[in-house]
């Protein structure tokens, strides 16, 4: 009997371990996790921001400042010192988020997930992201080594903080889902540089043009996907001169796009991922000082994104918003200059079909084989043994798409040229550009910029603003890699690429302001392949129309530049759609909210209910345009918005209008409004029984979602704030300006910005979300420049970094 | 000294000091060790440890947490479904510790029963 009680009360104990010791589907380890000693208990807490800490390899002291909105001001005796203590400040603030980000960029989510992220993690690895940050770190070793160098001692600087950690310090994630950080490295510093040019140019749909192609035709294609809109109005001015430009456009050989049938592809980067910015010359200045603004539309997390940092030596000071993992400043000012970016897409992915030898060790190309490489993806599983992934490698790129991924050909697949893969030094932009003096300096930065394009903008103390489209461009033939081609023809290789200095660019412009809002880079005028591939058209020409309506601009006009929510794309077709459908026969309550929308001013304001009914309107009629699309067993897309607006307006009765279920009627446009908008009464119908209302603040529902599937303990929902996408203020569901910066380039500047979120990344800590309230009401911080040795009243902490001593 | 709060007093003590170097389990050591050196009977073998443990894992949770304005307490019970409510994951806190406890006190007892 005493045996048999000690046995079950031995299972008993163990039994209670086991339960209380393992995650269990959601639920942590509640013994661990729960653990006052060492569990969550330990991470309520607040920043500490005093204190003297020992790093090994400082060569000097190092004074970290932290003002009321818990920014670091670093001051370092030289730049080495700097990145150390940038990497190790960053890492006490960001480490789950920093570490997380390089692993979804690896492709690595399966170690902590568990197998239902495995076929993320597949995606990404065949995309090439593992093998474009080997590319780059290749690149530094060879070319760059004082880039290294810094990058090597911000990842010192990080694994210093690491090492100072017991279990009871890690991050509350770490807890949540049971694993321990691992050392950083530089080569994590590449993959999210890779993180990054896959956010904003990693995406093209050229596989889906083909099969759009194949069903329509290429005179269809045309009117559907015009390479240029009836009206643009490019990054750079209609009026550049371009007759500088002495390299000529790769000329058009006798390729044909390839019909293939392609049924899925893989997943890519939100459509909306883009931006504002703009600045002003002095003579367009209120106060006779260049201003400059930038607001990058990304995806709205927590931790966001951004964190915000003062980078001083005796010799520069940056200050600005920093991205957690990557080096300097990525969009703020100096004493001398201010720079921002937006997104510059262009398509700088092709594929290619490439048809294999029977055993997949070579592939056709010029008539003759060529040896196929491979590299062996080793994805670990939690719980799980490994996933060996064997990619095979063309001198295009990797064949992402073969009989092992989303396709069931044996002798073919599709081979991917992504610029991202080229290698290069993205980082000595940055470190450069945060310590350019002038123009000249801003331009010799951008010269290590390949991927992805971006649209810099800069102005000066000394009077100049410009803005420069960066990135490293395939000088394409007419046409080249819209489509599907060949892999094995050399004529649709990459001939060559357009030669840095004729990057399209402008410089004080007679305009007296630049801007950029992702649309057309330049008009037809310009001398090589562009295309439209997806260019936004209506937030661009709301901020050229604002600096064309006036003389002078203040910082004030940016501010309501900034949270303006003028919907023009609404204002381009609700008129017309109201003026041409027939009323009557609407019911009462379709009656009650067409009268709403007819009064509506096309502001996207959070107690409008006009953006709601607009969005519900045009999006079911979209949809009912582009029924032909509408097909599960292929990968196709949709014409853009402008041409689709243009098409309802101008070619109502086209082919296209026609829904096809229908088989006995033939539907145009106007049919198509009424039929439309009574699906879209009936929508908001069940909105309102479901919300209340269907105000704009409860259908849109602004929400910050934590990078962890925007676990609701750890975000934050409803956030009052209006806009949209294709707004200048772009805040759509969980999208929109995740960094907002005005700069007046007065000596020495004066800065004001603000982001969604807080800088803690700790869910326990008051700065985890403090921003966000602010952010909303279009209010912005002061980015108050502080001297090392001046305390002021501001400083609520001040950290001292101090060399370890080598025992 | 009477043995229950004798037995109270060393589980807790115990817990407190391994807890300084030990993981989560250190109150299952704790417990274990004072039931095999301090021997209760019946329900007050469980209850004890259960008790003892029970108020160092609320209270060290609740002192913590209190300091922070519950920041961090307010949104782990949202994790765990208690409905943003810091003072549930408090008790809850401690019903786990004190389960944990109790359990291996409940081991300790049945060894002394076996090697007496």
């Amino acid at each position: 009997m005493k045996y048999a009680k000690l046995l079950l009360s031995f299972v008993l104990t163990i039994g209670v371990f086991f339960v209380l010791n393992t995650k269990l589907g959601s639920l942590p380890p509640l013994g661990k996790f729960l653990n006052p000693s060492a569990g969550i208990w330990q991470n309520e807490t607040d920043e500490s921001v005093t204190g003297t800490i020992d790093i090994p390899g400082l060569t000097d002291k190092v004074t970290v400042h932290y003002n009321a909105q818990m920014i670091p001001h670093l001051f370092a005796q030289n730049e080495h010192d700097l990145y150390k203590a940038q990497g190790y400040i960053t890492a006490k603030h960001r480490l789950w988020q920093i570490e997380f980000q390089t692993h979804a960029a690896a492709g690595r989510l399966s170690e902590i997930f568990g197998e239902g992220a495995l076929n993320y993690d597949r995606t990404e690895r065949r995309r090439g992201m593992g093998y474009g940050a080997d590319q780059a770190m290749e690149y530094m070793k060879q070319h760059d080594t004082e880039t290294l160098n810094y990058i090597q001692d911000y990842a010192d600087g990080v694994n210093t903080y690491i090492n100072e950690l017991n279990p009871k310090d890690y991050p509350v994630e770490y807890k949540l889902l049971n694993y321990e950080p691992e050392a950083w490295s530089p080569k994590k510093t590449a993959l999210l540089l890779m993180y990054m040019t896959k956010m904003l140019a990693g995406g093209d749909d050229d596989l889906e043009y083909t099969n759009v192609l194949r069903l329509v035709g290429q005179k269809n294609f045309d009117l559907l996907f015009p390479d240029f809109f009836d009206r643009t109005d490019p990054v750079i001015p209609k009026d550049t001169d371009w007759s500088f430009i002495d390299v000529p456009q790769t000329k058009l050989p006798a390729s044909k796009a390839l019909l293939d049938t392609i049924v899925e592809t893989i997943e890519k980067p939100h459509p909306d991922n883009g931006s504002n910015n703009w600045a002003i010359s002095g003579a367009k200045s209120a106060t006779g000082n260049p201003i400059l603004a930038n607001d990058p539309h990304l995806g709205l997390n927590l931790p966001c994104i951004w964190f915000v940092m003062q980078l001083s030596t005796p010799n520069h000071t940056a200050f600005g918003a920093t991205i957690p993992g990557a080096l300097g400043i990525i969009s703020g000012f100096n004493q001398h200059i201010a720079w921002g970016e937006t997104n510059a897409t262009r398509d700088v992915i092709d594929w290619y079909k490439i048809e294999f030898n029977s055993d997949r060790t070579k592939y056709k190309y010029d008539g003759a084989w060529k040896d196929v490489s491979m590299r062996v993806e080793d994805i670990k599983i939690k719980g799980k043994p490994h996933y060996k992934d064997t990619v095979l490698y063309t001198h295009h790129g990797p064949v992402v798409f073969d009989k092992n991924f989303k396709s069931d050909n044996e002798r073919s697949g599709y081979a991917m040229r992504w610029i991202g893969h080229d290698g290069g030094n993205n980082q000595k932009t940055f470190i450069e550009l945060n310590k350019a003096n002038n123009y000249n300096d801003y331009v010799a930065a951008l010269n290590f910029w390949n991927a992805p394009a971006q649209n810099f903008v800069f102005a000066s103390t000394a009077g100049d603003i410009a803005l420069w489209i960066q990135g490293k461009f395939p000088n394409k033939w007419e046409g080249q890699g819209k489509f599907l081609m060949d892999g094995s023809n050399p004529e649709n290789d990459w001939q060559s690429y357009i030669p840095q200095k004729f990057n399209a660019h402008t410089k004080n412009p007679k305009r007296g302001f630049v801007s950029s809002a992702n649309q057309h880079p330049v008009d037809e005028n310009y001398p090589y392949y562009v295309f439209n591939d997806g260019y936004e058209t209506y937030r661009n020409r709301v901020i050229n129309d604002f600096f064309n309506s006036k003389e002078t601009f203040s910082v004030a006009d940016f501010k309501a530049l900034h949270n303006n929510n003028f919907n023009l794309k609404a204002s381009e077709l609700l008129p017309y759609m109201i003026a041409h459908m027939d009323t009557a026969t609407l019911n009462a309550s379709e009656q009650l909210i067409f009268n709403e929308i007819k009064a509506w001013a096309f502001n996207n304001d959070i107690n409008e209910v006009g953006p709601s009914i607009w969005r519900q309107w045009y999006g079911k009629l979209y949809d009912m345009v582009w029924d032909e699309f509408d097909d599960d067993t292929l990968a196709l897309i949709s014409p853009y918005t402008y041409q689709t607006i243009h098409l309802l307006k101008h070619k109502g009765d086209h082919k296209f209008m026609d829904i096809k279920a229908t088989e006995d009627t033939i539907e145009t446009a106007k049919d198509l409004f009424l039929l439309s908008f009574k699906k879209a009464a009936k929508r908001l119908a069940e909105i309102k029984d479901e919300k209340g209302d269907y105000t704009w603040l409860n259908y849109k529902a602004t929400y910050a979602g934590h990078l962890l599937q925007a676990l609701p303990a750890f975000s934050r929902f409803n956030i009052p704030i209006g806009g949209d996408r294709n707004i200048v203020n772009a805040t759509s569901e969980n999208h929109g300006p995740s960094w907002r910066m005005i700069v007046e380039l007065s000596s020495p500047p004066k800065a004001i910005g603000i982001y969604p979120g807080g800088q803690s990344g700790n869910p326990g800590s008051q700065y985890y979300d403090n921003f966000i309230e602010d952010w909303a009401a279009g209010k912005y911080h002061e980015l108050n420049v502080l001297q090392s040795q001046e305390i002021t009243a501001d400083i609520i902490g001040t950290q001292t970094l101090i060399p370890a001593s080598n025992e | 000294m009477n043995k229950t709060i004798l037995n109270f007093i060393a589980t807790l003590v115990l817990a407190l000091i391994l807890s300084l170097f030990l993981p989560w389990w250190s109150v299952m050591t704790a417990a274990l060790a004072s039931a095999l050196f301090i021997p209760l009977k019946k329900f007050a073998v469980f209850f004890v440890p259960f008790l003892a443990i029970f108020l160092f894992w609320s209270v060290y949770s609740f002192a913590l947490s209190s300091g922070n304005d519950y920041t961090l307490a307010k949104r782990i019970s949202q994790l765990l479904y208690l409905g943003s409510n810091p003072y549930l994951l408090i008790i809850i806190t401690g019903l786990v510790g004190g389960l944990a406890a109790g359990t291996a006190a409940l081991l300790g007892k049945q060894i002394t029963v076996v090697t007496k």
